[in-house]
């Protein structure tokens, strides 16, 4: 079966309700990664006091898109669950400015899938987070 | 009128009740975050909602969230257990999952495995229905000045 973008961007705007309910937005997808956004809300705020936003919600996208990205590399059936997620904060997120993130699948063997990326907002090559996950895959 | 960080983390140091500090994050306030004392630890809850499911086949909660949630039963049980009415800023977390997490109410709890003047190690772990079924685990640095 081949990947199918607009599908997949469709199935994460409808059929998964937390992506559904925080605005998770598939911006793209292939082989080389996939990239996403979260439109800020004052409800994903985590210091009132800065408007800074809690690292939860960073967590929710940088997990969605690191599992989602190795989707287009198995080419079929095939289901993926997250071992482990490693997140580095490297700098506070803006005040109300919304969050993107960049995920990739950089190795992929028969069982499990190694994910890096990063989470920024203005600009990808000053990011806010770092993120390192690895995944179980069931082919079938 | 909007609640402010600061006068929580003081109601908790002073009186050990966690849940001003809860209602003055508005991240907490939507998962609906409740934190209880029993006997030596703080436990946070996690409401079940139909939005937290990530997995509607199964149906499981999404990784994400109960990544969020060990994120902030391990911040939740720091603040409760610092001498100091300061905001920790987190540094990393390591999750690592177990089962998924049921369509269920959830539960975590952290254990300060190190506290030392600039950083803190935090460990946390949530369970569902069955505590000795962990559904995740995490190791978190913190940032205490």
């Amino acid at each position: 079966m081949e990947f199918d973008f607009e599908n997949m961007a469709t199935l994460m705007r409808s059929g998964i309700p937390h992506m559904a309910e925080v605005g998770l937005e598939l911006l793209s997808m292939d082989e080389g990664g996939a990239v996403g956004k979260i439109p800020h809300r004052e409800e994903f705020v985590g210091d009132p006091e800065t408007g800074v936003v809690h690292g939860g919600i960073v967590t929710v996208l940088l997990d969605s898109l690191s599992g989602m990205c190795i989707i287009p590399l198995l080419g079929g059936m095939a289901t993926t669950a997250t071992l482990d997620l490693r997140i580095d904060y490297l700098k506070p997120a803006a005040p109300r400015e919304d969050l993107f993130a960049k995920v990739h699948c950089y190795k992929l063997t028969r069982n499990i899938a190694f994910t890096r990326g990063v989470a920024y907002q203005s600009d990808i090559d000053d990011p806010i987070a770092h993120a390192a996950g690895s995944f179980m895959v069931t082919r079938s | 009128m909007k609640l402010k960080l600061s006068d929580g983390i003081n109601a908790a140091r002073k009186s050990g009740e966690l849940q001003p500090f809860i209602q003055a994050v508005p991240y907490f306030r939507w998962l609906n975050l409740r934190a209880e004392r029993l006997g030596d630890e703080l436990i946070t809850t996690m409401p079940y909602q139909d939005m937290l499911i990530g997995n509607p086949v199964l149906p499981a909660l999404h990784g994400g969230v109960t990544g969020a949630l060990l994120e902030s039963a391990a911040m939740i049980s720091l603040i409760g257990a610092m001498e100091e009415p300061i905001l920790p800023r987190i540094i990393n977390i390591t999750v690592e999952y177990l089962r998924p997490g049921r369509a269920e109410d959830s539960f975590a709890t952290g254990i300060v495995t190190k506290q030392g003047r600039r950083v803190a190690n935090v460990r946390a772990m949530a369970w569902q229905g069955d505590r000795a079924k962990l559904i995740a685990t995490a190791s978190a640095h913190f940032m205490m000045t």
